[in-house]
């Protein structure tokens, strides 16, 4: 807590209003909206609406196809968190043990992070297009019946990888800080006691990591989640067969395209349950970490 | 390092290789695309070096309009993808700082209320509110509009948290010496500490003209004219994996120019970008 | 030049008093040092003297006028800070002139001024260096020409001396002091070192858990400790304060250990109270017939020995200094006399001194 602060009792209002009046008029008013329309139900026409208390949940959450996307999205979050983390860590591992060259290879992986989710999308289904992309073609002349466009599993995988693709370059800066932020005397102390290199990542590098990979952890399954809806707009619309249809494209493609307030809603509150536990379990790292600290 | 370890090493500068090809290589791949006549992509595999059409294209892309998307030009797309970055970055620096400075350095009635207010925030990205943020957006007329694509999005509360951090950890001697030397509450924000945020307004900035620049949700819903779309709308717009009479060539222009702008910013500013990230931890 | 009056000075955080009632009048160009153990209230003290905290009760005055609702910056004060507090992104020049600029002094004022106290304080060929690269003792030097060039009415020092080495800080005190001859402005220096204190103050303020426990020059606050605090405070090693009663002829102090000390001169009026009894280590001169201790432990400075020993088996422990290097050895017995007048009486339950 700090101990010194100014003594004015009107200007900390007039500095604060500007966010609070974007806050109120876009984020509270919209988020009271939905939980009020998430127990309404509007006619067809839009011209009246009644009161159906947690009808909309229900049948929200007894809709196989909303249980088909929640299966799609939580498949997809995992993989693209999996792969991502997987590959960031690799590469941090790899280029903090390098005695040169490490800032070349930072800046080559880096890039990555500035490209939108749905450029990735586009990038990747280009390289892999089955007509035009030259390892669409490549993976066809090998004998497989490759068309993401048309093969439910097969798009899957190339959003995932384009998802994760992205993410990459995000992790890896996390994991090269946290490998940078542990001190040489531990590994110089470890390899005394005659651990070899890769004993001495299990044993020394790895745990101290974990506060970073369960941060990222949840961070990769947030950006899964929400981030990646450039993804699939731009590459699958869901398909094929909604074998792509993440929660968030749902919410957008019920509500914007379809026109289904009442679900929409619904879906949007179980959406903002889903952040606040996502929220919840990144604050405990929080807090650990504060403690540790 | 500890020991000198040349396989390892070896096996390292390999792996990283290929790692920096999967990472670099779809970019490259469309900046080669960008090169070459739409006949030479159509008919893959595509060579992997630069085309002899790089001139045409380009100029082709600037010059003439995106027939699929209504006649806007490449030119426009870039301005008013610039603006949106632009204006949401300086806006949310400019919002958080103020924020964070109130937050900070004053004690009122309210304080903790407003603290939670913007911290709940993170709760609520737009994704799970679309409809009615988009109802809001009608009702006040926003649709198609500047202030539409990027007010909404200036209040932060990541930023606002990462000022906060960086203000506590000024020293309360610095406050009472400006105090004592006569410097007033707006005074000492102009003259100490904004100076002093320098960094982290540069690193936050990377982060955020990325942020703005990458947007997609929300300018698919607060645009419907072509004139306002941002360039990753429009290149959506354009792209037709099914339609034979998409311009392939022009379409690798606009992902080209629809990556440059971001990356150089990642790519030269890397010092600031890393720290951002690092510190803001999102 | 200023005047600075605190009546009956109150602080409290929440519902916990830190300061509980200071009654101080400063003389205008006195030299004031605050001293006591951390924690006692000396900054709390000098903030609000500095306006930087609010006055819970009473008053504070600077030259007759009462300050306790005007802001720090129309207190005509100037406050020296223990980490400096200088602004990391401002050159030396700019650190110094900043007050002077928000108070709207001309250009050619300012100049003239930062360079009469970068003169004074030997930082003239720094003036455009940032305060990192300054080494601990020109940073300090730096934090001193910021208050100087304001010249007001009264310097506030929130020990300043502390984040500097051995060797500069006795340095540094002596330019203080040089500082404090020529200008003569009303000076309020806080510490925890009495060494600091002693040699500094025209008079001090010693204080403890929040109250004065004297006010008074240096020589009173040494050979006139109001208190036992101030007593086991002021001086190193500290006072040896022993406590017993006296027996009834007036000339036997009966220690509670049961050990013994005989005094030179009869107290009868000290007859039947708790005391303590004070002696100065330097005061214990060397004696054939005198009281008979026994050695613990020595520790030579070479100019000096401090001789650790107690009286009797499990009685009070007392510290002797002696001249030079002192060759004694652990259980040797060594015999000391307490001159008269070297003999401090303090009550035992209120630890207030006891005048003849
Ligand atoms: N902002 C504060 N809130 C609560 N207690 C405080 C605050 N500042 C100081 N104190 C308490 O007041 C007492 C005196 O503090 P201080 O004046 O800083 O002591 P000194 O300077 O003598 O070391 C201490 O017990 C300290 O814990
Ligand atoms: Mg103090």
């Amino acid at each position: 807590m700090r101990r010194t602060t100014f003594p004015n009792k009107v200007l900390p209002y007039l500095l604060l209003a500007p966010q609070i009046a974007i806050t109120l008029v876009f984020f509270f008013w919209p988020a009271g909206q939905a939980l009020w329309q998430s127990l309404y139900r509007e006619d067809p026409w839009g011209l009246s609406s009644a009161f159906v208390g947690l009808d909309n949940f229900t049948r929200v959450l007894t809709d196989p196809n909303y249980l088909h996307s929640l299966q799609v999205t939580a498949a997809f979050s995992a993989a693209t968190a999996v792969l991502a983390l997987a590959a960031g860590l690799l590469f941090a591992v790899m280029v903090d043990g390098l005695s040169r060259g490490k800032r070349i290879y930072q800046t080559l992986l880096i890039w990555p992070y500035a490209v939108a989710p749905a450029v990735a999308g586009m990038l990747w289904l280009f390289l892999f297009s089955p007509a035009m992309g030259t390892f669409g073609i490549l993976l066809r002349r090998a004998g497989v019946a490759w068309d993401p466009l048309l093969d439910g599993t097969q798009a899957f995988l190339l959003v995932t990888v384009a998802a994760a693709w992205k993410q990459v370059s995000y992790n890896f800066i996390f994991f090269l800080a946290g490998l940078q932020a542990i001190p040489k005397s531990l590994h110089e102390a470890a390899a005394i006691d005659g651990a070899s290199p890769l004993r001495r990542f299990w044993t020394v590098a790895f745990p101290l990591l974990s506060p970073v990979s369960f941060y990222l952890l949840v961070v990769n399954i947030v950006y899964a989640f929400f981030d990646t809806f450039g993804v699939i707009h731009a590459v699958t619309g869901g398909g094929p067969a909604k074998a792509t249809e993440t929660l968030v494209y749902k919410v957008f493609n019920d509500g914007y395209v379809g026109l289904d307030l009442g679900a929409s809603s619904a879906q949007s509150v179980i959406l903002m349950a889903i952040v606040i536990a996502l929220t919840a379990v990144q604050f405990r790292y929080v807090e650990k970490k504060v403690h540790y600290a | 390092m500890i020991e000198r370890r040349p396989v390892a090493n070896l096996v390292s500068h390999f792996l990283l290789v290929i790692g920096v090809l999967v990472m670099a290589f779809p970019i490259y791949y469309s900046f080669v695309a960008s090169t070459r006549t739409v006949a030479e992509i159509l008919t893959p595999p595509l060579p992997l070096w630069p085309g002899a059409h790089f001139v045409d294209n380009y100029v082709q892309a600037f010059t003439g309009s995106l027939h699929r998307i209504g006649g806007v030009n490449l030119g426009t797309l870039l301005f008013n993808t610039t603006v949106v970055a632009l204006a949401i970055a300086v806006g949310k620096i400019i919002i958080s700082l103020l924020s964070a400075y109130a937050v900070v350095f004053f004690r009122f009635p309210g304080r903790m209320l407003f603290f939670w207010m913007i911290f709940i925030t993170l709760m609520l990205p737009v994704e799970v509110r679309i409809m009615p943020t988009y109802q809001v957006m009608v009702d006040l007329g926003l649709i198609d509009t500047y202030t539409g694509l990027t007010l909404p999005l200036m209040a932060s509360a990541t930023a606002t948290f990462l000022f906060r951090q960086f203000f506590l950890t000024i020293p309360d001697e610095l406050v009472e010496a400006a105090r004592i030397d006569g410097a007033g509450p707006l005074r000492f924000f102009r003259d100490v500490l904004l100076p002093l945020s320098k960094t982290n307004i540069a690193a936050l900035f990377v982060i955020l003209f990325i942020y703005g620049w990458t947007q997609y949700l929300w300018p698919l819903l607060m645009t419907n004219s072509n004139d306002m779309n941002t360039i990753l709308i429009a290149l959506r717009k354009m792209v037709s994996f099914a339609d034979a009479d998409t311009q392939w060539h022009v379409v690798m222009v606009t992902t080209i120019l629809a990556l440059l702008p971001p990356v150089l910013v990642v790519v030269l500013m890397q010092r600031w970008f890393v720290k951002g990230l690092v510190e803001s931890e999102k | 030049m200023a005047t600075i009056d605190m009546r009956n000075v109150r602080k409290s955080y929440e519902q916990h008093e830190v300061i509980h009632g200071v009654d101080v009048r400063i003389a205008d160009g006195e030299f004031i040092v605050i001293v006591g153990p951390s924690g006692c209230g000396k900054s709390t003290l000098l903030r609000m003297v500095a306006g930087l905290e609010e006055v819970t009760a009473g008053e504070i005055a600077i030259d007759d006028r009462v300050v306790n609702d005007i802001e720090p910056a129309h207190r005509d004060i100037a406050m020296v800070f223990q980490n400096y507090a200088l602004y990391p992104h401002m050159s030396v020049f700019d650190n110094m002139a900043y007050g002077l600029k928000i108070r709207g002094t001309p250009k050619d004022e300012i100049r003239r001024r930062v360079d009469e106290a970068a003169a004074m304080l030997e930082l003239g060929h720094l003036l455009e260096r940032r305060p990192r690269q300054l080494s601990g003792g020109q940073r300090q030097r730096v934090a001193m020409g910021r208050a100087l060039v304001r010249a007001p009415k009264v310097f506030l020092f929130d020990e300043p001396l502390s984040n500097l080495d051995a060797k500069l800080r006795v340095q540094m005190r002596l330019e203080i002091q040089k500082l404090h001859r020529r200008l003569a402005t009303t000076s309020l220096f806080v510490t925890h070192d009495q060494v600091e204190a002693m040699t500094l103050a025209q008079r001090m303020i010693v204080m403890n858990a929040g109250r004065v426990e004297q006010v008074g020059t240096p020589h009173e606050v040494y050979q006139r400790p109001a208190t036992t605090f101030v007593a086991s405070f002021i001086g190193s090693p500290p006072m040896n304060l022993v406590e017993g009663t006296l027996e009834a002829d007036g000339l036997r102090f009966r220690c509670t250990s049961g050990d013994h000390i005989d005094l030179p001169q009869a107290r009868h009026d000290l007859v039947g109270r708790a005391l303590v009894l004070g002696i100065r280590p330097e005061h214990l001169l060397p004696a054939d017939d005198g009281l008979v201790l026994t050695v613990q432990l020595v520790e030579s400075l070479g100019a000096e020995s401090f001789i650790h020993t107690r009286l009797g088996e499990a009685g009070p422990e007392l510290i002797v200094r002696a001249g030079g290097l002192a060759a004694l050895r652990f259980g040797e017995l060594v015999s000391y006399r307490l001159p008269a007048d070297a003999l401090h009486w303090f009550d035992a339950t209120s630890g207030l001194r006891i005048d003849a």
